[in-house]
Protein backbone atom coordinates (compact mmCIF):
# COMPACT_ATOMS: atom_id res chain seq x y z
CA UNK A 1 0.00 0.00 0.00
CA UNK A 2 1.43 3.32 -1.03
CA UNK A 3 1.46 5.62 1.94
CA UNK A 4 3.51 8.26 0.11
CA UNK A 5 0.88 10.62 -1.22
CA UNK A 6 2.69 13.47 -2.94
CA UNK A 7 5.74 12.65 -0.82
CA UNK A 8 3.90 13.17 2.46
CA UNK A 9 3.91 10.24 4.87
CA UNK A 10 0.50 9.71 6.42
CA UNK A 11 -0.76 7.24 8.97
CA UNK A 12 -3.49 4.85 7.90
CA UNK A 13 -6.26 6.62 9.77
CA UNK A 14 -5.23 9.96 8.25
CA UNK A 15 -5.31 8.42 4.79
CA UNK A 16 -8.72 6.98 5.47
CA UNK A 17 -10.12 10.30 6.62
CA UNK A 18 -8.73 12.02 3.52
CA UNK A 19 -10.10 9.25 1.32
CA UNK A 20 -13.54 9.60 2.90
CA UNK A 21 -13.59 13.38 2.35
CA UNK A 22 -12.31 13.06 -1.22
CA UNK A 23 -14.86 10.29 -1.76
CA UNK A 24 -17.70 12.63 -0.76
CA UNK A 25 -16.44 15.19 -3.25
CA UNK A 26 -15.94 12.50 -5.89
CA UNK A 27 -19.57 11.47 -5.59
CA UNK A 28 -21.26 14.86 -5.20
CA UNK A 29 -19.14 17.02 -7.52
CA UNK A 30 -19.71 14.99 -10.73
CA UNK A 31 -23.41 14.69 -9.85
CA UNK A 32 -23.75 18.46 -9.47
CA UNK A 33 -21.68 19.15 -12.56
CA UNK A 34 -23.71 16.78 -14.70
CA UNK A 35 -27.04 18.13 -13.51
CA UNK A 36 -26.09 21.76 -14.09
CA UNK A 37 -24.04 21.33 -17.25
CA UNK A 38 -26.18 18.80 -19.06
CA UNK A 39 -29.64 18.50 -17.50
CA UNK A 40 -30.10 22.23 -17.00
CA UNK A 41 -28.03 23.89 -19.69
CA UNK A 42 -27.31 21.47 -22.53
CA UNK A 43 -30.89 20.19 -22.67
CA UNK A 44 -32.16 23.78 -22.69
CA UNK A 45 -29.86 24.78 -25.52
CA UNK A 46 -30.85 21.71 -27.52
CA UNK A 47 -34.48 22.75 -27.08
CA UNK A 48 -33.79 26.40 -28.02
CA UNK A 49 -34.28 27.87 -24.57
CA UNK A 50 -31.93 29.32 -21.96
CA UNK A 51 -32.59 27.15 -18.93
CA UNK A 52 -32.09 28.53 -15.42
CA UNK A 53 -30.72 32.09 -15.59
CA UNK A 54 -31.86 33.82 -12.39
CA UNK A 55 -29.94 32.13 -9.57
CA UNK A 56 -26.34 33.32 -9.81
CA UNK A 57 -24.44 34.01 -13.05
CA UNK A 58 -26.01 31.86 -15.79
CA UNK A 59 -28.07 30.09 -13.16
CA UNK A 60 -25.02 28.41 -11.63
CA UNK A 61 -26.50 28.60 -8.13
CA UNK A 62 -29.70 26.89 -9.27
CA UNK A 63 -28.56 23.59 -7.72
CA UNK A 64 -28.26 25.13 -4.25
CA UNK A 65 -31.69 26.68 -4.69
CA UNK A 66 -33.09 23.25 -5.61
CA UNK A 67 -31.53 21.58 -2.57
CA UNK A 68 -32.89 24.40 -0.39
CA UNK A 69 -36.32 23.83 -1.84
CA UNK A 70 -36.21 20.07 -1.24
CA UNK A 71 -35.04 20.59 2.34
CA UNK A 72 -38.27 22.42 3.13
CA UNK A 73 -40.61 19.77 1.73
CA UNK A 74 -42.77 17.75 4.09
CA UNK A 75 -41.69 14.14 4.58
CA UNK A 76 -44.61 11.96 3.53
CA UNK A 77 -44.88 8.18 3.83
CA UNK A 78 -48.06 6.64 2.40
CA UNK A 79 -50.24 4.95 5.00
CA UNK A 80 -50.29 1.65 3.13
CA UNK A 81 -46.51 1.58 2.69
CA UNK A 82 -44.07 -0.76 4.41
CA UNK A 83 -42.46 2.01 6.43
CA UNK A 84 -39.13 0.39 7.25
CA UNK A 85 -38.34 -0.85 3.77
CA UNK A 86 -39.64 2.41 2.30
CA UNK A 87 -37.14 4.38 4.38
CA UNK A 88 -34.25 1.94 3.84
CA UNK A 89 -34.41 2.06 0.04
CA UNK A 90 -32.53 5.39 -0.48
CA UNK A 91 -29.75 4.13 1.80
CA UNK A 92 -29.26 1.02 -0.34
CA UNK A 93 -29.14 3.03 -3.58
CA UNK A 94 -26.62 5.52 -2.16
CA UNK A 95 -24.45 2.72 -0.72
CA UNK A 96 -24.23 1.23 -4.19
CA UNK A 97 -23.12 4.61 -5.56
CA UNK A 98 -20.47 5.15 -2.88
CA UNK A 99 -19.00 1.68 -3.27
CA UNK A 100 -18.84 2.19 -7.03
CA UNK A 101 -16.65 5.28 -6.78
CA UNK A 102 -14.06 3.31 -4.77
CA UNK A 103 -12.36 1.56 -7.66
CA UNK A 104 -11.67 4.56 -9.89
CA UNK A 105 -8.04 5.72 -9.74
CA UNK A 106 -7.22 9.39 -10.38
CA UNK A 107 -3.42 9.12 -10.53
CA UNK A 108 -0.55 6.66 -9.96
CA UNK A 109 -0.83 7.12 -6.19
CA UNK A 110 -4.33 8.55 -6.01
CA UNK A 111 -6.74 5.74 -5.38
CA UNK A 112 -9.35 4.80 -2.82
CA UNK A 113 -8.79 1.08 -3.09
CA UNK A 114 -6.18 -0.74 -5.16
CA UNK A 115 -7.18 -4.39 -5.24
CA UNK A 116 -6.58 -7.06 -7.86
CA UNK A 117 -10.29 -7.51 -8.49
CA UNK A 118 -10.99 -3.80 -9.10
CA UNK A 119 -13.36 -3.75 -12.06
CA UNK A 120 -15.02 -6.95 -10.85
CA UNK A 121 -15.85 -5.23 -7.56
CA UNK A 122 -17.32 -2.27 -9.46
CA UNK A 123 -19.57 -4.51 -11.55
CA UNK A 124 -20.64 -6.41 -8.44
CA UNK A 125 -21.56 -3.38 -6.32
CA UNK A 126 -23.29 -1.63 -9.21
CA UNK A 127 -26.02 -4.28 -9.06
CA UNK A 128 -26.78 -3.53 -5.40
CA UNK A 129 -28.87 -0.60 -6.63
CA UNK A 130 -31.30 -3.10 -8.20
CA UNK A 131 -32.19 -4.23 -4.68
CA UNK A 132 -32.76 -0.62 -3.60
CA UNK A 133 -35.00 0.04 -6.57
CA UNK A 134 -37.02 -3.14 -5.96
CA UNK A 135 -37.35 -2.20 -2.28
CA UNK A 136 -38.60 1.26 -3.21
CA UNK A 137 -41.07 -0.12 -5.74
CA UNK A 138 -42.46 -2.82 -3.48
CA UNK A 139 -42.57 -0.89 -0.21
CA UNK A 140 -44.42 2.09 -1.68
CA UNK A 141 -47.61 0.01 -1.92
CA UNK A 142 -48.74 1.79 -5.02
CA UNK A 143 -49.59 0.15 -8.33
CA UNK A 144 -47.44 2.55 -10.29
CA UNK A 145 -44.50 1.98 -7.97
CA UNK A 146 -44.77 -1.79 -8.14
CA UNK A 147 -44.92 -1.85 -11.94
CA UNK A 148 -42.10 0.69 -12.12
CA UNK A 149 -39.96 -1.25 -9.67
CA UNK A 150 -40.42 -4.51 -11.56
CA UNK A 151 -39.72 -2.85 -14.89
CA UNK A 152 -36.59 -1.26 -13.45
CA UNK A 153 -35.39 -4.57 -12.01
CA UNK A 154 -36.09 -6.40 -15.26
CA UNK A 155 -34.21 -3.76 -17.22
CA UNK A 156 -31.27 -3.47 -14.83
CA UNK A 157 -30.63 -7.21 -14.77
CA UNK A 158 -31.03 -7.49 -18.56
CA UNK A 159 -28.43 -4.78 -19.20
CA UNK A 160 -26.12 -5.94 -16.43
CA UNK A 161 -25.06 -8.81 -18.71
CA UNK A 162 -23.93 -6.75 -21.75
CA UNK A 163 -22.19 -4.42 -19.29
CA UNK A 164 -20.21 -7.27 -17.72
CA UNK A 165 -19.47 -8.96 -21.04
CA UNK A 166 -18.36 -5.70 -22.70
CA UNK A 167 -15.78 -5.16 -19.97
CA UNK A 168 -14.41 -8.66 -20.65
CA UNK A 169 -12.76 -7.49 -23.89
CA UNK A 170 -10.84 -4.86 -21.95
CA UNK A 171 -9.82 -7.41 -19.32
CA UNK A 172 -8.52 -9.77 -22.03
CA UNK A 173 -6.45 -7.00 -23.61
CA UNK A 174 -5.10 -5.66 -20.34
CA UNK A 175 -4.66 -9.10 -18.74
CA UNK A 176 -5.70 -7.77 -15.35
CA UNK A 177 -8.79 -6.76 -13.37
CA UNK A 178 -6.87 -4.11 -11.43
CA UNK A 179 -7.93 -0.60 -12.50
CA UNK A 180 -4.40 0.81 -12.24
CA UNK A 181 -3.22 -2.15 -14.29
CA UNK A 182 -5.81 -1.38 -16.96
CA UNK A 183 -4.72 2.27 -17.10
CA UNK A 184 -1.06 1.20 -17.31
CA UNK A 185 -1.87 -1.32 -20.04
CA UNK A 186 -3.39 1.49 -22.05
CA UNK A 187 -0.52 3.85 -21.34
CA UNK A 188 2.20 1.39 -22.35
CA UNK A 189 0.24 -0.58 -24.96
CA UNK A 190 0.66 -0.65 -28.69
CA UNK A 191 -1.90 -0.67 -31.48
CA UNK A 192 -0.66 -3.39 -33.85
CA UNK A 193 2.94 -2.54 -33.10
CA UNK A 194 2.56 1.25 -33.02
CA UNK A 195 2.85 2.77 -29.55
CA UNK A 196 2.62 6.50 -30.35
CA UNK A 197 -0.40 7.20 -28.16
CA UNK A 198 -0.34 4.02 -26.13
CA UNK A 199 -3.45 1.92 -26.67
CA UNK A 200 -6.65 3.60 -25.49
CA UNK A 201 -9.02 0.64 -25.64
CA UNK A 202 -11.72 2.71 -27.33
CA UNK A 203 -9.81 2.11 -30.59
CA UNK A 204 -9.20 -1.62 -30.31
CA UNK A 205 -12.34 -2.29 -28.27
CA UNK A 206 -14.77 0.01 -30.02
CA UNK A 207 -17.56 -2.59 -30.07
CA UNK A 208 -17.07 -3.11 -26.35
CA UNK A 209 -17.20 0.64 -25.77
CA UNK A 210 -20.44 0.99 -27.75
CA UNK A 211 -22.08 -1.89 -25.85
CA UNK A 212 -20.83 -0.47 -22.54
CA UNK A 213 -22.29 2.98 -23.22
CA UNK A 214 -25.67 1.59 -24.30
CA UNK A 215 -25.77 -0.68 -21.24
CA UNK A 216 -24.81 2.22 -18.94
CA UNK A 217 -27.61 4.27 -20.43
CA UNK A 218 -30.04 1.48 -19.59
CA UNK A 219 -28.56 0.96 -16.11
CA UNK A 220 -29.22 4.63 -15.36
CA UNK A 221 -32.84 4.25 -16.56
CA UNK A 222 -32.34 7.31 -18.71
CA UNK A 223 -34.14 7.94 -21.98
CA UNK A 224 -34.31 6.15 -24.39
CA UNK A 225 -34.34 3.39 -21.75
CA UNK A 226 -36.61 5.12 -19.24
CA UNK A 227 -39.52 2.69 -19.36
CA UNK A 228 -39.32 2.16 -15.53
CA UNK A 229 -40.04 5.85 -14.94
CA UNK A 230 -42.18 6.50 -18.02
CA UNK A 231 -44.22 9.49 -16.85
CA UNK A 232 -46.98 9.09 -19.43
CA UNK A 233 -47.85 5.58 -18.19
CA UNK A 234 -46.76 5.09 -14.58
CA UNK A 235 -46.10 8.63 -13.30
CA UNK A 236 -42.49 8.22 -12.06
CA UNK A 237 -42.44 4.46 -11.53
CA UNK A 238 -40.78 3.37 -8.30
CA UNK A 239 -40.33 7.01 -7.24
CA UNK A 240 -44.04 7.86 -7.37
CA UNK A 241 -44.59 7.82 -3.62
CA UNK A 242 -41.28 9.44 -2.73
CA UNK A 243 -41.40 13.16 -2.09
CA UNK A 244 -39.09 15.86 -0.84
CA UNK A 245 -35.68 14.83 0.45
CA UNK A 246 -36.09 11.11 -0.15
CA UNK A 247 -36.80 11.81 -3.80
CA UNK A 248 -33.77 14.11 -3.92
CA UNK A 249 -31.58 11.34 -2.53
CA UNK A 250 -32.66 8.98 -5.33
CA UNK A 251 -32.02 11.81 -7.77
CA UNK A 252 -28.52 12.43 -6.38
CA UNK A 253 -27.88 8.69 -6.52
CA UNK A 254 -28.90 8.52 -10.16
CA UNK A 255 -26.73 11.39 -11.32
CA UNK A 256 -23.77 10.47 -9.14
CA UNK A 257 -23.96 6.99 -10.64
CA UNK A 258 -24.11 8.54 -14.11
CA UNK A 259 -20.91 10.46 -13.35
CA UNK A 260 -19.18 7.44 -11.87
CA UNK A 261 -20.14 5.17 -14.77
CA UNK A 262 -18.82 7.84 -17.14
CA UNK A 263 -15.56 7.92 -15.17
CA UNK A 264 -15.48 4.12 -15.27
CA UNK A 265 -15.91 4.17 -19.06
CA UNK A 266 -13.20 6.85 -19.28
CA UNK A 267 -10.85 4.67 -17.24
CA UNK A 268 -11.60 1.47 -19.11
CA UNK A 269 -11.66 2.83 -22.65
CA UNK A 270 -10.08 6.30 -22.77
CA UNK A 271 -6.96 5.74 -20.67
CA UNK A 272 -8.19 7.14 -17.35
CA UNK A 273 -5.84 9.68 -15.80
CA UNK A 274 -3.18 9.14 -18.48
CA UNK A 275 -2.27 11.65 -21.20
CA UNK A 276 -0.38 10.22 -24.22
CA UNK A 277 3.22 11.28 -24.61
CA UNK A 278 4.13 11.50 -20.92
CA UNK A 279 5.75 9.01 -18.57
CA UNK A 280 2.88 7.20 -16.82
CA UNK A 281 4.89 6.68 -13.63
CA UNK A 282 5.81 10.35 -13.22
CA UNK A 283 4.60 12.22 -10.17
CA UNK A 284 3.04 14.80 -12.48
CA UNK A 285 -0.03 12.60 -12.86
CA UNK A 286 -0.70 12.81 -9.14
CA UNK A 287 -1.30 16.50 -9.76
CA UNK A 288 -3.06 16.64 -13.13
CA UNK A 289 -4.59 13.15 -13.00
CA UNK A 290 -7.89 14.14 -11.35
CA UNK A 291 -8.41 16.99 -13.83
CA UNK A 292 -7.62 14.72 -16.79
CA UNK A 293 -10.02 12.08 -15.49
CA UNK A 294 -12.72 14.70 -14.92
CA UNK A 295 -12.27 15.99 -18.47
CA UNK A 296 -12.61 12.52 -19.96
CA UNK A 297 -15.57 11.83 -17.70
CA UNK A 298 -17.34 14.98 -18.95
CA UNK A 299 -16.66 13.81 -22.51
CA UNK A 300 -18.28 10.39 -21.94
CA UNK A 301 -21.12 11.96 -19.94
CA UNK A 302 -21.74 14.35 -22.83
CA UNK A 303 -22.22 11.33 -25.08
CA UNK A 304 -24.61 9.68 -22.61
CA UNK A 305 -26.71 12.82 -22.19
CA UNK A 306 -26.67 13.53 -25.90
CA UNK A 307 -28.42 10.18 -26.41
CA UNK A 308 -30.73 11.00 -23.54
CA UNK A 309 -32.01 14.22 -25.07
CA UNK A 310 -32.18 12.91 -28.63
CA UNK A 311 -33.94 9.55 -28.76
CA UNK A 312 -37.57 8.71 -27.98
CA UNK A 313 -38.41 6.01 -25.45
CA UNK A 314 -38.08 2.30 -26.21
CA UNK A 315 -41.11 0.09 -25.64
CA UNK A 316 -40.74 -2.56 -22.92
CA UNK A 317 -40.51 -5.49 -25.37
CA UNK A 318 -38.10 -3.65 -27.69
CA UNK A 319 -35.96 -2.82 -24.70
CA UNK A 320 -35.66 -6.42 -23.52
CA UNK A 321 -35.11 -7.70 -27.05
CA UNK A 322 -32.27 -5.24 -27.64
CA UNK A 323 -30.48 -6.54 -24.56
CA UNK A 324 -31.02 -10.26 -25.07
CA UNK A 325 -31.06 -10.61 -28.86
CA UNK A 326 -28.55 -7.96 -29.95
CA UNK A 327 -26.21 -6.80 -27.19
CA UNK A 328 -25.50 -10.14 -25.45
CA UNK A 329 -24.70 -12.13 -28.63
CA UNK A 330 -22.64 -9.17 -29.88
CA UNK A 331 -20.73 -9.00 -26.60
CA UNK A 332 -20.06 -12.77 -26.66
CA UNK A 333 -18.76 -12.48 -30.24
CA UNK A 334 -16.60 -9.56 -29.13
CA UNK A 335 -15.03 -11.71 -26.41
CA UNK A 336 -14.21 -14.52 -28.86
CA UNK A 337 -12.75 -12.17 -31.49
CA UNK A 338 -10.70 -10.31 -28.89
CA UNK A 339 -9.41 -13.60 -27.48
CA UNK A 340 -8.41 -14.90 -30.92
CA UNK A 341 -6.65 -11.64 -31.80
CA UNK A 342 -4.86 -11.60 -28.46
CA UNK A 343 -3.49 -15.13 -28.94
CA UNK A 344 -2.70 -14.80 -32.65
CA UNK A 345 -1.03 -11.39 -32.54
CA UNK B 1 -4.31 -4.85 10.17
CA UNK B 2 -2.60 -6.07 7.04
CA UNK B 3 -2.55 -3.89 3.93
CA UNK B 4 -5.03 -6.25 2.31
CA UNK B 5 -7.57 -5.93 5.10
CA UNK B 6 -7.01 -2.17 5.28
CA UNK B 7 -8.14 -1.85 1.67
CA UNK B 8 -11.34 -3.70 2.41
CA UNK B 9 -11.84 -1.60 5.52
CA UNK B 10 -11.86 1.45 3.22
CA UNK B 11 -14.82 -0.20 1.49
CA UNK B 12 -16.64 -0.48 4.80
CA UNK B 13 -15.84 3.18 5.52
CA UNK B 14 -17.36 4.23 2.19
CA UNK B 15 -20.49 2.22 2.88
CA UNK B 16 -20.76 4.03 6.22
CA UNK B 17 -20.18 7.33 4.44
CA UNK B 18 -23.23 6.74 2.25
CA UNK B 19 -25.38 5.98 5.29
CA UNK B 20 -24.01 9.07 7.01
CA UNK B 21 -24.76 11.31 4.02
CA UNK B 22 -28.36 10.13 3.76
CA UNK B 23 -28.83 10.45 7.53
CA UNK B 24 -27.30 13.95 7.53
CA UNK B 25 -29.57 15.08 4.70
CA UNK B 26 -32.69 13.71 6.35
CA UNK B 27 -31.62 15.05 9.75
CA UNK B 28 -31.07 18.54 8.35
CA UNK B 29 -34.39 18.33 6.56
CA UNK B 30 -36.25 17.34 9.71
CA UNK B 31 -35.10 20.61 11.32
CA UNK B 32 -36.39 22.73 8.46
CA UNK B 33 -39.46 21.03 7.05
CA UNK B 34 -43.03 21.43 8.23
CA UNK B 35 -44.95 18.42 9.52
CA UNK B 36 -48.71 18.72 9.14
CA UNK B 37 -49.82 15.19 8.42
CA UNK B 38 -53.44 14.74 7.42
CA UNK B 39 -55.29 11.56 6.48
CA UNK B 40 -55.53 12.81 2.91
CA UNK B 41 -51.77 13.00 2.51
CA UNK B 42 -51.32 9.33 3.46
CA UNK B 43 -53.37 8.00 0.56
CA UNK B 44 -51.42 6.21 -2.18
CA UNK B 45 -51.21 8.19 -5.40
CA UNK B 46 -53.43 6.89 -8.15
CA UNK B 47 -53.74 9.82 -10.54
CA UNK B 48 -56.02 11.77 -8.24
CA UNK B 49 -58.85 9.26 -7.77
CA UNK B 50 -59.30 7.08 -4.67
CA UNK B 51 -57.09 3.97 -4.90
CA UNK B 52 -58.93 0.83 -5.91
CA UNK B 53 -58.40 -2.69 -4.52
CA UNK B 54 -55.20 -3.99 -2.95
CA UNK B 55 -51.99 -2.07 -3.40
CA UNK B 56 -49.82 -5.11 -4.11
CA UNK B 57 -51.36 -6.25 -7.36
CA UNK B 58 -50.37 -9.22 -9.48
CA UNK B 59 -47.89 -8.60 -12.23
CA UNK B 60 -46.38 -10.18 -15.30
CA UNK B 61 -44.62 -13.55 -14.88
CA UNK B 62 -42.12 -12.47 -17.58
CA UNK B 63 -40.06 -10.53 -15.03
CA UNK B 64 -39.49 -13.76 -13.10
CA UNK B 65 -38.40 -15.67 -16.19
CA UNK B 66 -35.98 -12.93 -17.21
CA UNK B 67 -34.58 -12.75 -13.69
CA UNK B 68 -33.95 -16.53 -13.78
CA UNK B 69 -32.18 -16.21 -17.12
CA UNK B 70 -30.10 -13.39 -15.70
CA UNK B 71 -28.93 -15.52 -12.79
CA UNK B 72 -27.86 -18.29 -15.19
CA UNK B 73 -25.94 -16.01 -17.52
CA UNK B 74 -24.40 -13.87 -14.81
CA UNK B 75 -22.91 -16.91 -13.11
CA UNK B 76 -21.47 -17.98 -16.47
CA UNK B 77 -20.01 -14.49 -16.96
CA UNK B 78 -18.21 -14.76 -13.63
CA UNK B 79 -16.39 -17.86 -14.93
CA UNK B 80 -15.01 -15.94 -17.92
CA UNK B 81 -13.21 -13.33 -15.77
CA UNK B 82 -10.36 -15.49 -14.42
CA UNK B 83 -9.80 -16.91 -17.89
CA UNK B 84 -9.65 -13.41 -19.41
CA UNK B 85 -6.85 -12.31 -17.07
CA UNK B 86 -4.68 -15.38 -17.82
CA UNK B 87 -5.24 -15.75 -21.57
CA UNK B 88 -1.64 -14.87 -22.40
CA UNK B 89 -0.43 -17.86 -20.38
CA UNK B 90 -2.98 -20.38 -21.65
CA UNK B 91 -2.60 -19.46 -25.34
CA UNK B 92 -4.38 -21.60 -27.91
CA UNK B 93 -5.42 -24.17 -25.28
CA UNK B 94 -7.30 -21.55 -23.28
CA UNK B 95 -8.82 -20.10 -26.41
CA UNK B 96 -10.28 -23.43 -27.55
CA UNK B 97 -11.56 -24.19 -24.06
CA UNK B 98 -13.31 -20.82 -23.81
CA UNK B 99 -14.65 -21.08 -27.37
CA UNK B 100 -16.38 -24.32 -26.32
CA UNK B 101 -17.68 -22.67 -23.14
CA UNK B 102 -19.05 -19.63 -24.97
CA UNK B 103 -20.49 -21.88 -27.68
CA UNK B 104 -22.50 -23.79 -25.05
CA UNK B 105 -23.52 -20.46 -23.48
CA UNK B 106 -24.68 -19.13 -26.85
CA UNK B 107 -26.47 -22.42 -27.45
CA UNK B 108 -28.38 -21.90 -24.20
CA UNK B 109 -29.34 -18.39 -25.26
CA UNK B 110 -30.40 -19.67 -28.66
CA UNK B 111 -32.50 -22.41 -27.02
CA UNK B 112 -34.28 -19.84 -24.84
CA UNK B 113 -34.76 -17.72 -27.92
CA UNK B 114 -36.32 -20.59 -29.91
CA UNK B 115 -38.52 -21.53 -26.97
CA UNK B 116 -39.92 -17.99 -27.06
CA UNK B 117 -38.59 -17.01 -23.63
CA UNK B 118 -37.03 -13.84 -24.99
CA UNK B 119 -40.34 -12.70 -26.46
CA UNK B 120 -42.21 -10.18 -24.32
CA UNK B 121 -45.93 -11.20 -24.09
Amino acid sequence: MSSALLAVELAYWQQTVIRALVGLVAVLLPAGTLVYLFLFKMMSFMQSRLGPMEAGPYGSMQLLAEVGKFLQKEDLVPRAADRIVFKLAPFVVLISTFLLVLVIPAGPDLWFIDIDTGIFLALAVSSISVIGVLMAGWASASKYSLIGGLRAAGQLVAYELPLVLAVMGVVIQAGTLNMQGIVMAQATGEIFGWGGIGNPFIITQFVGFAIFIVAVQAELTQPPFDMPVAESEIVTGYLTEYSGLRFLLFFIGEFATAGIFAALAATLFLGGWYVPGLDPTSNLFNVIGPAVLMGKMILVAFLIFWFRFTYPRFREDQLQQLAWKVLIPLALANIVVTGVLKVVL
Amino acid sequence: MSDYLRQWFTLVVFGGLAVLLVAAFLGLGSLLRPSRATAQKGISYESGVDPQGGMWSQSNIRYYVFALMFVLFDVEAVFIFPWATRLEVYGVFGLVEMAIFIFILALGLFYAWRKGLLRWI
